[in-house]
Protein backbone atom coordinates (compact mmCIF):
# COMPACT_ATOMS: atom_id res chain seq x y z
CA UNK A 1 0.00 0.00 0.00
CA UNK A 2 2.75 2.42 1.00
CA UNK A 3 4.71 1.61 -2.12
CA UNK A 4 1.67 2.09 -4.27
CA UNK A 5 1.07 5.43 -2.61
CA UNK A 6 4.69 6.46 -3.13
CA UNK A 7 4.43 5.51 -6.77
CA UNK A 8 1.28 7.53 -7.11
CA UNK A 9 3.02 10.42 -5.43
CA UNK A 10 5.97 10.22 -7.77
CA UNK A 11 3.69 10.14 -10.77
CA UNK A 12 1.70 13.06 -9.47
CA UNK A 13 4.78 15.02 -8.51
CA UNK A 14 6.45 14.48 -11.87
CA UNK A 15 3.27 15.42 -13.69
CA UNK A 16 2.80 18.54 -11.60
CA UNK A 17 6.40 19.58 -12.12
CA UNK A 18 6.07 18.82 -15.80
CA UNK A 19 2.96 20.91 -16.17
CA UNK A 20 4.37 23.73 -14.08
CA UNK A 21 7.74 23.94 -15.84
CA UNK A 22 5.91 23.61 -19.09
CA UNK A 23 3.72 26.54 -18.23
CA UNK A 24 6.68 28.65 -17.17
CA UNK A 25 8.63 27.74 -20.27
CA UNK A 26 5.61 28.57 -22.30
CA UNK A 27 5.22 31.86 -20.54
CA UNK A 28 8.87 32.64 -21.13
CA UNK A 29 8.46 31.96 -24.82
CA UNK A 30 5.33 33.91 -24.68
CA UNK A 31 7.19 36.99 -23.59
CA UNK A 32 9.44 36.84 -26.66
CA UNK A 33 6.61 36.21 -29.01
CA UNK A 34 4.61 38.94 -27.44
CA UNK A 35 7.43 41.44 -27.89
CA UNK A 36 7.94 40.36 -31.48
CA UNK A 37 4.26 40.32 -32.12
CA UNK A 38 3.81 43.78 -30.81
CA UNK A 39 6.62 45.01 -33.02
CA UNK A 40 5.27 43.25 -36.09
CA UNK A 41 1.56 43.80 -35.70
CA UNK A 42 1.46 47.01 -33.86
CA UNK A 43 -1.48 48.19 -35.86
CA UNK A 44 -3.64 45.23 -34.75
CA UNK A 45 -3.15 45.86 -31.02
CA UNK A 46 -3.46 42.15 -30.15
CA UNK A 47 -2.21 41.93 -26.60
CA UNK A 48 -1.91 38.24 -25.80
CA UNK A 49 -1.18 38.86 -22.12
CA UNK A 50 -4.34 40.85 -21.75
CA UNK A 51 -6.30 38.23 -23.67
CA UNK A 52 -5.07 35.48 -21.35
CA UNK A 53 -5.74 37.49 -18.22
CA UNK A 54 -9.19 38.31 -19.49
CA UNK A 55 -9.93 34.62 -19.98
CA UNK A 56 -8.59 33.30 -16.72
CA UNK A 57 -9.90 35.98 -14.40
CA UNK A 58 -13.39 36.57 -13.16
CA UNK A 59 -15.74 39.02 -14.85
CA UNK A 60 -19.16 40.52 -14.30
CA UNK A 61 -20.55 39.09 -17.53
CA UNK A 62 -20.19 35.73 -19.21
CA UNK A 63 -18.60 36.17 -22.59
CA UNK A 64 -18.57 33.08 -24.83
CA UNK A 65 -17.38 34.92 -27.91
CA UNK A 66 -17.43 38.48 -29.14
CA UNK A 67 -21.09 39.36 -29.25
CA UNK A 68 -22.25 36.24 -27.41
CA UNK A 69 -22.41 37.67 -23.92
CA UNK A 70 -24.73 36.69 -21.10
CA UNK A 71 -25.30 39.61 -18.73
CA UNK A 72 -25.11 38.65 -15.07
CA UNK A 73 -26.59 40.36 -12.03
CA UNK A 74 -24.37 42.80 -10.19
CA UNK A 75 -24.99 42.90 -6.45
CA UNK A 76 -23.23 45.61 -4.49
CA UNK A 77 -23.34 46.62 -0.88
CA UNK A 78 -21.97 49.79 0.64
CA UNK A 79 -22.49 51.01 4.13
CA UNK A 80 -23.37 54.46 2.80
CA UNK A 81 -25.70 53.55 -0.07
CA UNK A 82 -27.03 50.14 0.94
CA UNK A 83 -27.76 47.24 -1.37
CA UNK A 84 -27.80 47.69 -5.16
CA UNK A 85 -28.82 45.03 -7.68
CA UNK A 86 -28.70 45.60 -11.45
CA UNK A 87 -27.68 43.85 -14.64
CA UNK A 88 -24.11 43.99 -15.85
CA UNK A 89 -25.57 45.32 -19.11
CA UNK A 90 -26.03 48.67 -17.37
CA UNK A 91 -22.25 49.04 -17.13
CA UNK A 92 -21.89 48.26 -20.82
CA UNK A 93 -24.51 50.80 -21.76
CA UNK A 94 -22.94 53.44 -19.57
CA UNK A 95 -19.42 52.65 -20.74
CA UNK A 96 -18.41 51.14 -17.41
CA UNK A 97 -20.34 53.63 -15.27
CA UNK A 98 -23.80 53.20 -13.81
CA UNK A 99 -25.63 54.84 -10.98
CA UNK A 100 -22.48 56.22 -9.39
CA UNK A 101 -20.52 52.99 -9.68
CA UNK A 102 -17.65 52.36 -12.05
CA UNK A 103 -16.44 48.97 -13.29
CA UNK A 104 -12.71 49.35 -13.60
CA UNK A 105 -11.08 46.12 -14.85
CA UNK A 106 -13.83 44.10 -13.15
CA UNK A 107 -13.31 45.95 -9.87
CA UNK A 108 -16.26 48.09 -8.93
CA UNK A 109 -15.67 51.42 -7.21
CA UNK A 110 -17.95 54.21 -6.06
CA UNK A 111 -17.64 57.48 -7.86
CA UNK A 112 -17.81 60.71 -5.95
CA UNK A 113 -20.11 63.41 -7.42
CA UNK A 114 -17.18 65.05 -9.20
CA UNK A 115 -16.56 61.86 -11.23
CA UNK A 116 -13.51 60.62 -9.35
CA UNK A 117 -13.16 57.30 -7.57
CA UNK A 118 -14.31 57.71 -4.00
CA UNK A 119 -11.76 55.77 -1.96
CA UNK A 120 -13.64 56.36 1.29
CA UNK A 121 -16.57 54.18 0.18
CA UNK A 122 -15.75 50.51 0.44
CA UNK A 123 -17.79 48.59 -2.12
CA UNK A 124 -18.58 44.97 -1.19
CA UNK A 125 -19.11 43.13 -4.46
CA UNK A 126 -21.43 40.12 -4.10
CA UNK A 127 -22.20 39.99 -7.81
CA UNK A 128 -23.09 36.79 -9.59
CA UNK A 129 -19.93 36.91 -11.61
CA UNK A 130 -18.89 34.46 -14.31
CA UNK A 131 -17.24 32.26 -11.69
CA UNK A 132 -20.26 32.37 -9.38
CA UNK A 133 -22.57 31.52 -12.28
CA UNK A 134 -20.32 28.62 -13.23
CA UNK A 135 -20.23 27.57 -9.58
CA UNK A 136 -24.02 27.53 -9.46
CA UNK A 137 -24.15 25.63 -12.74
CA UNK A 138 -21.71 23.02 -11.43
CA UNK A 139 -23.72 22.72 -8.21
CA UNK A 140 -26.91 22.15 -10.18
CA UNK A 141 -25.17 19.60 -12.43
CA UNK A 142 -23.80 17.78 -9.39
CA UNK A 143 -27.11 17.77 -7.57
CA UNK A 144 -29.00 16.51 -10.62
CA UNK A 145 -26.33 13.93 -11.46
CA UNK A 146 -25.95 12.58 -7.95
CA UNK A 147 -29.70 12.54 -7.30
CA UNK A 148 -30.10 10.49 -10.48
CA UNK A 149 -27.37 8.13 -9.33
CA UNK A 150 -28.89 7.88 -5.86
CA UNK A 151 -32.28 7.14 -7.39
CA UNK A 152 -30.85 4.49 -9.68
CA UNK A 153 -29.17 2.96 -6.62
CA UNK A 154 -32.59 2.77 -5.01
CA UNK A 155 -34.30 1.23 -8.02
CA UNK A 156 -31.39 -1.12 -8.74
CA UNK A 157 -31.10 -2.23 -5.14
CA UNK A 158 -29.04 -5.40 -4.91
CA UNK A 159 -28.57 -5.50 -8.68
CA UNK A 160 -25.70 -4.66 -10.99
CA UNK A 161 -25.19 -0.92 -11.64
CA UNK A 162 -26.79 0.62 -14.70
CA UNK A 163 -26.29 3.72 -16.85
CA UNK A 164 -24.59 6.73 -15.31
CA UNK A 165 -24.52 4.84 -12.04
CA UNK A 166 -21.85 2.51 -13.45
CA UNK A 167 -19.70 5.52 -14.27
CA UNK A 168 -20.03 7.24 -10.89
CA UNK A 169 -19.95 4.11 -8.75
CA UNK A 170 -16.33 3.08 -9.43
CA UNK A 171 -15.22 6.65 -8.68
CA UNK A 172 -17.06 6.59 -5.37
CA UNK A 173 -15.50 3.20 -4.65
CA UNK A 174 -12.09 4.52 -5.58
CA UNK A 175 -12.41 7.60 -3.36
CA UNK A 176 -13.72 5.53 -0.49
CA UNK A 177 -11.39 2.54 -0.68
CA UNK A 178 -8.18 3.96 -2.12
CA UNK A 179 -8.18 7.54 -0.90
CA UNK A 180 -10.25 8.00 2.25
CA UNK A 181 -10.13 4.63 4.02
CA UNK A 182 -6.35 4.07 3.96
CA UNK A 183 -5.55 7.65 4.97
CA UNK A 184 -8.14 8.36 7.62
CA UNK A 185 -8.51 4.90 9.12
CA UNK A 186 -11.49 3.31 10.84
CA UNK A 187 -13.32 6.60 11.53
CA UNK A 188 -13.44 7.47 7.84
CA UNK A 189 -17.23 7.39 7.46
CA UNK A 190 -17.69 10.76 9.16
CA UNK A 191 -15.50 12.57 6.63
CA UNK A 192 -16.55 10.63 3.55
CA UNK A 193 -19.47 12.90 2.52
CA UNK A 194 -17.26 16.00 2.62
CA UNK A 195 -14.40 14.36 0.73
CA UNK A 196 -16.69 12.89 -1.92
CA UNK A 197 -18.33 16.27 -2.44
CA UNK A 198 -14.88 17.86 -2.57
CA UNK A 199 -13.68 15.44 -5.23
CA UNK A 200 -16.71 15.74 -7.47
CA UNK A 201 -16.91 19.49 -6.99
CA UNK A 202 -13.30 20.02 -8.07
CA UNK A 203 -13.64 17.50 -10.88
CA UNK A 204 -16.79 19.00 -12.38
CA UNK A 205 -15.42 22.54 -12.14
CA UNK A 206 -12.11 21.48 -13.68
CA UNK A 207 -13.97 19.87 -16.54
CA UNK A 208 -16.38 22.80 -16.99
CA UNK A 209 -13.36 25.09 -17.07
CA UNK A 210 -11.97 23.17 -20.04
CA UNK A 211 -15.08 23.80 -22.13
CA UNK A 212 -14.89 26.69 -24.57
CA UNK A 213 -16.21 29.77 -22.80
CA UNK A 214 -15.96 27.98 -19.45
CA UNK A 215 -15.03 29.86 -16.33
CA UNK A 216 -11.72 29.25 -14.58
CA UNK A 217 -13.37 28.41 -11.26
CA UNK A 218 -10.87 25.99 -9.75
CA UNK A 219 -8.06 28.22 -11.05
CA UNK A 220 -9.35 31.05 -8.91
CA UNK A 221 -7.54 31.63 -5.65
CA UNK A 222 -10.74 32.49 -3.77
CA UNK A 223 -12.24 29.09 -4.57
CA UNK A 224 -9.13 27.06 -3.74
CA UNK A 225 -8.59 29.14 -0.61
CA UNK A 226 -12.12 28.43 0.59
CA UNK A 227 -11.70 24.71 -0.02
CA UNK A 228 -8.30 24.64 1.70
CA UNK A 229 -9.67 26.57 4.68
CA UNK A 230 -12.62 24.19 5.01
CA UNK A 231 -10.21 21.24 5.05
CA UNK A 232 -8.04 23.10 7.56
CA UNK A 233 -11.02 23.77 9.84
CA UNK A 234 -12.28 20.17 9.62
CA UNK A 235 -8.78 18.89 10.37
CA UNK A 236 -8.35 21.07 13.44
CA UNK A 237 -11.87 20.69 14.83
CA UNK A 238 -11.40 16.93 14.87
CA UNK A 239 -7.72 16.84 15.80
CA UNK A 240 -7.01 14.71 18.85
CA UNK A 241 -4.78 15.33 21.85
CA UNK A 242 -1.90 13.57 20.17
CA UNK A 243 -1.90 16.00 17.27
CA UNK A 244 -1.81 19.09 19.48
CA UNK A 245 0.77 17.51 21.77
CA UNK A 246 2.92 16.74 18.78
CA UNK A 247 2.86 20.42 17.82
CA UNK A 248 3.88 21.58 21.29
CA UNK A 249 6.34 18.86 22.16
CA UNK A 250 7.45 16.59 19.35
CA UNK A 251 8.91 13.29 20.57
CA UNK A 252 12.65 12.82 20.70
CA UNK A 253 13.52 16.50 20.32
CA UNK A 254 16.09 18.07 22.67
CA UNK A 255 14.64 20.84 24.84
CA UNK A 256 16.95 23.43 23.30
CA UNK A 257 15.61 22.62 19.86
CA UNK A 258 11.99 23.02 20.91
CA UNK A 259 11.53 26.69 19.98
CA UNK A 260 12.86 25.96 16.53
CA UNK A 261 10.55 22.96 16.25
CA UNK A 262 7.58 25.12 17.24
CA UNK A 263 8.33 27.44 14.38
CA UNK A 264 8.70 24.50 11.99
CA UNK A 265 5.57 22.73 13.23
CA UNK A 266 3.41 25.84 13.16
CA UNK A 267 4.71 26.71 9.71
CA UNK A 268 3.85 23.14 8.72
CA UNK A 269 0.30 23.48 10.02
CA UNK A 270 -0.32 26.50 7.81
CA UNK A 271 1.78 25.23 4.94
CA UNK A 272 -0.59 22.32 4.39
CA UNK A 273 -3.67 24.36 3.45
CA UNK A 274 -1.42 26.83 1.63
CA UNK A 275 -0.04 24.04 -0.51
CA UNK A 276 -3.56 22.74 -1.16
CA UNK A 277 -4.69 26.20 -2.18
CA UNK A 278 -1.74 26.98 -4.43
CA UNK A 279 -1.45 23.53 -6.02
CA UNK A 280 -4.96 23.47 -7.42
CA UNK A 281 -4.94 27.16 -8.33
CA UNK A 282 -1.55 26.99 -10.06
CA UNK A 283 -2.24 23.77 -11.90
CA UNK A 284 -5.55 24.85 -13.32
CA UNK A 285 -4.45 28.40 -14.12
CA UNK A 286 -1.24 27.16 -15.70
CA UNK A 287 -3.18 24.74 -17.87
CA UNK A 288 -5.47 27.50 -19.06
CA UNK A 289 -2.54 29.81 -19.69
CA UNK A 290 -0.77 27.17 -21.79
CA UNK A 291 -3.78 26.52 -23.97
CA UNK A 292 -4.57 30.22 -24.33
CA UNK A 293 -0.94 31.02 -25.15
CA UNK A 294 -0.90 28.35 -27.82
CA UNK A 295 -4.11 29.66 -29.31
CA UNK A 296 -2.73 33.21 -29.03
CA UNK A 297 0.21 32.18 -31.21
CA UNK A 298 -2.20 31.56 -34.04
CA UNK A 299 -3.36 35.17 -33.88
CA UNK A 300 0.20 36.44 -33.61
CA UNK A 301 1.63 34.49 -36.56
CA UNK A 302 -1.50 34.42 -38.68
CA UNK A 303 -0.11 31.60 -40.76
CA UNK A 304 -1.80 28.37 -41.84
CA UNK A 305 1.25 26.23 -41.06
CA UNK A 306 1.65 27.57 -37.54
CA UNK A 307 -2.09 27.30 -37.06
CA UNK A 308 -2.10 23.63 -38.05
CA UNK A 309 0.81 22.71 -35.80
CA UNK A 310 -0.62 24.65 -32.90
CA UNK A 311 -4.05 23.09 -33.32
CA UNK A 312 -2.47 19.65 -32.92
CA UNK A 313 -0.47 20.89 -29.97
CA UNK A 314 -3.52 22.44 -28.33
CA UNK A 315 -5.41 19.22 -28.80
CA UNK A 316 -2.58 17.41 -27.03
CA UNK A 317 -2.57 19.98 -24.22
CA UNK A 318 -6.31 19.65 -23.86
CA UNK A 319 -5.92 15.90 -23.43
CA UNK A 320 -3.31 16.53 -20.76
CA UNK A 321 -5.60 19.05 -19.09
CA UNK A 322 -8.31 16.42 -19.04
CA UNK A 323 -5.91 14.18 -17.16
CA UNK A 324 -4.91 17.04 -14.88
CA UNK A 325 -8.58 17.75 -14.15
CA UNK A 326 -8.97 14.26 -12.71
CA UNK A 327 -5.53 14.26 -11.15
CA UNK A 328 -5.92 17.53 -9.28
CA UNK A 329 -9.33 16.56 -7.95
CA UNK A 330 -7.76 13.29 -6.79
CA UNK A 331 -4.74 14.99 -5.22
CA UNK A 332 -6.80 17.58 -3.38
CA UNK A 333 -9.00 14.84 -1.96
CA UNK A 334 -6.04 12.59 -1.18
CA UNK A 335 -4.10 15.30 0.64
CA UNK A 336 -7.20 16.50 2.48
CA UNK A 337 -7.82 12.98 3.76
CA UNK A 338 -4.14 12.65 4.68
CA UNK A 339 -4.26 15.86 6.70
CA UNK A 340 -7.46 14.81 8.43
CA UNK A 341 -6.04 11.32 8.94
CA UNK A 342 -2.82 12.63 10.50
CA UNK A 343 -4.80 14.78 12.93
CA UNK A 344 -7.11 12.02 14.19
CA UNK A 345 -4.60 9.18 14.12
CA UNK A 346 -4.69 7.23 17.37
CA UNK A 347 -1.18 5.78 17.54
CA UNK A 348 1.05 8.46 16.26
CA UNK A 349 3.87 7.36 14.02
CA UNK A 350 6.55 9.59 12.58
CA UNK A 351 4.64 11.23 9.78
CA UNK A 352 6.69 13.89 8.10
CA UNK A 353 6.18 12.66 4.60
CA UNK A 354 4.45 15.76 3.37
CA UNK B 1 -1.14 40.06 -8.62
CA UNK B 2 -4.69 40.39 -9.78
CA UNK B 3 -4.87 36.58 -9.85
CA UNK B 4 -3.62 36.15 -6.29
CA UNK B 5 -6.08 38.42 -4.52
CA UNK B 6 -9.21 36.52 -3.57
CA UNK B 7 -12.41 38.51 -3.93
CA UNK B 8 -14.77 38.58 -0.97
CA UNK B 9 -17.88 38.10 -3.07
CA UNK B 10 -16.58 34.93 -4.63
CA UNK B 11 -15.59 33.55 -1.22
CA UNK B 12 -19.09 34.33 0.05
CA UNK B 13 -20.81 32.60 -2.86
CA UNK B 14 -18.37 29.71 -2.76
CA UNK B 15 -19.03 29.12 0.95
CA UNK B 16 -22.77 29.32 0.37
CA UNK B 17 -22.84 27.08 -2.70
CA UNK B 18 -20.33 24.57 -1.41
CA UNK B 19 -22.02 24.44 1.97
CA UNK B 20 -25.39 23.76 0.39
CA UNK B 21 -23.77 21.23 -1.93
CA UNK B 22 -22.11 19.32 0.92
CA UNK B 23 -25.32 19.35 2.94
CA UNK B 24 -27.57 18.37 0.06
CA UNK B 25 -25.31 15.69 -1.39
CA UNK B 26 -24.54 14.23 2.04
CA UNK B 27 -28.24 13.92 2.80
CA UNK B 28 -29.73 13.00 -0.54
CA UNK B 29 -26.88 11.41 -2.48
CA UNK B 30 -24.00 10.06 -0.43
CA UNK B 31 -26.14 8.61 2.33
CA UNK B 32 -28.37 6.45 0.09
CA UNK B 33 -25.49 5.68 -2.30
CA UNK B 34 -23.06 4.64 0.41
CA UNK B 35 -25.68 2.63 2.26
CA UNK B 36 -26.67 0.88 -0.99
CA UNK B 37 -23.00 0.18 -1.71
CA UNK B 38 -22.51 -1.13 1.79
CA UNK B 39 -25.61 -3.27 1.53
CA UNK B 40 -24.45 -4.71 -1.76
CA UNK B 41 -20.99 -5.38 -0.41
CA UNK B 42 -22.48 -7.07 2.62
CA UNK B 43 -24.74 -9.21 0.46
CA UNK B 44 -21.80 -10.18 -1.77
CA UNK B 45 -19.72 -10.91 1.31
CA UNK B 46 -22.42 -13.03 2.87
CA UNK B 47 -23.03 -14.84 -0.42
CA UNK B 48 -19.33 -15.61 -0.70
CA UNK B 49 -19.18 -16.70 2.91
CA UNK B 50 -22.24 -18.91 2.39
CA UNK B 51 -20.64 -20.45 -0.71
CA UNK B 52 -17.52 -21.12 1.31
CA UNK B 53 -19.54 -22.66 4.11
CA UNK B 54 -21.52 -24.78 1.67
CA UNK B 55 -18.32 -25.95 0.06
CA UNK B 56 -16.91 -26.90 3.46
CA UNK B 57 -20.13 -28.66 4.30
CA UNK B 58 -20.06 -30.52 0.99
CA UNK B 59 -16.50 -31.59 1.66
CA UNK B 60 -17.52 -32.73 5.12
CA UNK B 61 -20.49 -34.63 3.73
CA UNK B 62 -18.29 -36.26 1.15
CA UNK B 63 -15.77 -37.23 3.79
CA UNK B 64 -18.61 -38.61 5.90
CA UNK B 65 -19.93 -40.57 2.96
CA UNK B 66 -16.51 -41.97 2.22
CA UNK B 67 -16.06 -42.89 5.82
CA UNK B 68 -19.47 -44.55 6.00
CA UNK B 69 -18.78 -46.46 2.79
CA UNK B 70 -15.39 -47.56 4.08
CA UNK B 71 -16.96 -48.62 7.35
CA UNK B 72 -19.71 -50.53 5.56
CA UNK B 73 -17.13 -52.21 3.40
CA UNK B 74 -15.16 -53.22 6.48
CA UNK B 75 -18.33 -54.44 8.13
CA UNK B 76 -19.25 -56.43 5.06
CA UNK B 77 -15.80 -58.00 4.90
CA UNK B 78 -16.04 -58.83 8.55
CA UNK B 79 -19.47 -60.40 8.20
CA UNK B 80 -18.33 -62.43 5.19
CA UNK B 81 -15.25 -63.54 7.02
CA UNK B 82 -17.26 -64.51 10.07
CA UNK B 83 -19.79 -66.38 7.98
CA UNK B 84 -17.04 -68.23 6.23
CA UNK B 85 -15.42 -69.10 9.52
CA UNK B 86 -18.74 -70.26 10.91
CA UNK B 87 -19.46 -72.45 7.90
CA UNK B 88 -15.95 -73.84 7.99
CA UNK B 89 -16.36 -74.59 11.65
CA UNK B 90 -19.72 -76.19 11.06
CA UNK B 91 -18.33 -78.33 8.27
CA UNK B 92 -15.39 -79.38 10.36
CA UNK B 93 -17.63 -80.14 13.28
CA UNK B 94 -20.05 -82.09 11.14
CA UNK B 95 -17.23 -84.05 9.63
CA UNK B 96 -15.78 -84.81 13.01
CA UNK B 97 -19.16 -85.75 14.35
CA UNK B 98 -19.80 -87.98 11.39
CA UNK B 99 -16.47 -89.67 11.90
CA UNK B 100 -17.02 -90.27 15.59
CA UNK B 101 -20.57 -91.40 14.94
CA UNK B 102 -19.37 -93.76 12.27
CA UNK B 103 -16.67 -95.05 14.56
CA UNK B 104 -19.19 -95.52 17.30
CA UNK B 105 -21.57 -97.36 15.01
CA UNK B 106 -18.75 -99.57 13.80
CA UNK B 107 -17.69 -100.24 17.38
CA UNK B 108 -21.25 -101.07 18.36
CA UNK B 109 -21.64 -103.33 15.37
CA UNK B 110 -18.43 -105.00 16.23
CA UNK B 111 -19.55 -105.50 19.78
CA UNK B 112 -22.91 -106.83 18.63
CA UNK B 113 -21.19 -109.16 16.22
CA UNK B 114 -18.91 -110.26 19.01
CA UNK B 115 -21.87 -110.91 21.27
CA UNK B 116 -23.72 -112.79 18.53
CA UNK B 117 -20.63 -114.75 17.90
CA UNK B 118 -20.21 -115.60 21.56
CA UNK B 119 -23.86 -116.49 21.85
CA UNK B 120 -23.62 -118.58 18.71
CA UNK B 121 -20.53 -120.32 19.91
CA UNK B 122 -22.20 -121.01 23.24
CA UNK B 123 -25.27 -122.33 21.45
CA UNK B 124 -23.10 -124.37 19.15
CA UNK B 125 -21.25 -125.73 22.13
CA UNK B 126 -24.55 -126.59 23.74
CA UNK B 127 -25.85 -128.14 20.56
CA UNK B 128 -22.63 -130.04 19.99
CA UNK B 129 -22.79 -131.32 23.56
CA UNK B 130 -26.38 -132.35 23.08
CA UNK B 131 -25.51 -134.05 19.78
CA UNK B 132 -22.54 -135.68 21.31
CA UNK B 133 -24.60 -137.01 24.24
CA UNK B 134 -27.25 -138.21 21.80
CA UNK B 135 -24.63 -139.81 19.64
CA UNK B 136 -22.97 -141.25 22.68
CA UNK B 137 -26.31 -142.52 23.95
CA UNK B 138 -27.03 -144.12 20.60
CA UNK B 139 -23.53 -145.57 20.44
CA UNK B 140 -23.79 -146.78 24.01
CA UNK B 141 -27.23 -148.18 23.44
CA UNK B 142 -25.90 -150.05 20.46
CA UNK B 143 -22.72 -151.20 22.23
CA UNK B 144 -24.52 -152.31 25.34
CA UNK B 145 -27.02 -154.50 23.68
CA UNK B 146 -25.09 -157.67 24.57
CA UNK B 147 -24.13 -158.73 28.09
CA UNK B 148 -20.50 -159.23 27.43
CA UNK B 149 -19.83 -155.79 26.25
CA UNK B 150 -21.56 -154.41 29.34
CA UNK B 151 -19.43 -156.47 31.60
CA UNK B 152 -16.21 -155.51 29.81
CA UNK B 153 -17.09 -151.91 30.09
CA UNK B 154 -17.89 -152.09 33.72
CA UNK B 155 -14.69 -153.91 34.39
CA UNK B 156 -12.79 -151.34 32.39
CA UNK B 157 -14.36 -148.53 34.27
CA UNK B 158 -13.61 -150.26 37.55
CA UNK B 159 -9.99 -150.78 36.59
CA UNK B 160 -9.61 -147.22 35.61
CA UNK B 161 -11.24 -145.95 38.74
CA UNK B 162 -8.27 -146.66 41.02
CA UNK B 163 -9.03 -146.48 44.63
CA UNK B 164 -6.50 -144.42 46.23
Amino acid sequence: MLRLLTNKFLLIASLSIFSLTFSFAQEGHEGHHEAKAEAAHDEEHFDIGQMIMHHISDSHEWEFAHGAVIPLPVILYTKEYGLEVFSSNRFKEGNGVYNGYINLHEHIHRLSPDGKIDEAVHVLDFSITKNVASLLLSAIILIVLMSTVAKSFQTNRGKAPKGVQSFIEPIIFFIRDEVVKPNIGPKYAKYLPYLLTLFFFILINNLLGLLPGGANVTGNIAITMTLAVITFIITHINANKHYWLHLVKPEGVPVLMLPLMWVVEIAGVFMKPMSLMIRLFANMTAGHIIILSLLGLIFIFQSWAVGGVITIFTLFMNAIELLVAFLQAFIFTLLSSMYIGSAIEEHHEADHGH
Amino acid sequence: MELLTPSIGLIFWMLLVFGILVFFLAKFAWKPILSALKEREDSIDSALRMAEETRAEMAKLKADNDRIIAEARLERDKIIREAKNASDNMLAEAREKAVTEGNKIIADAREAIQQEKTAMVAQMKKDVAAFSIEIAEKVLRKELTDKKAQESLVSNLISEAKLN
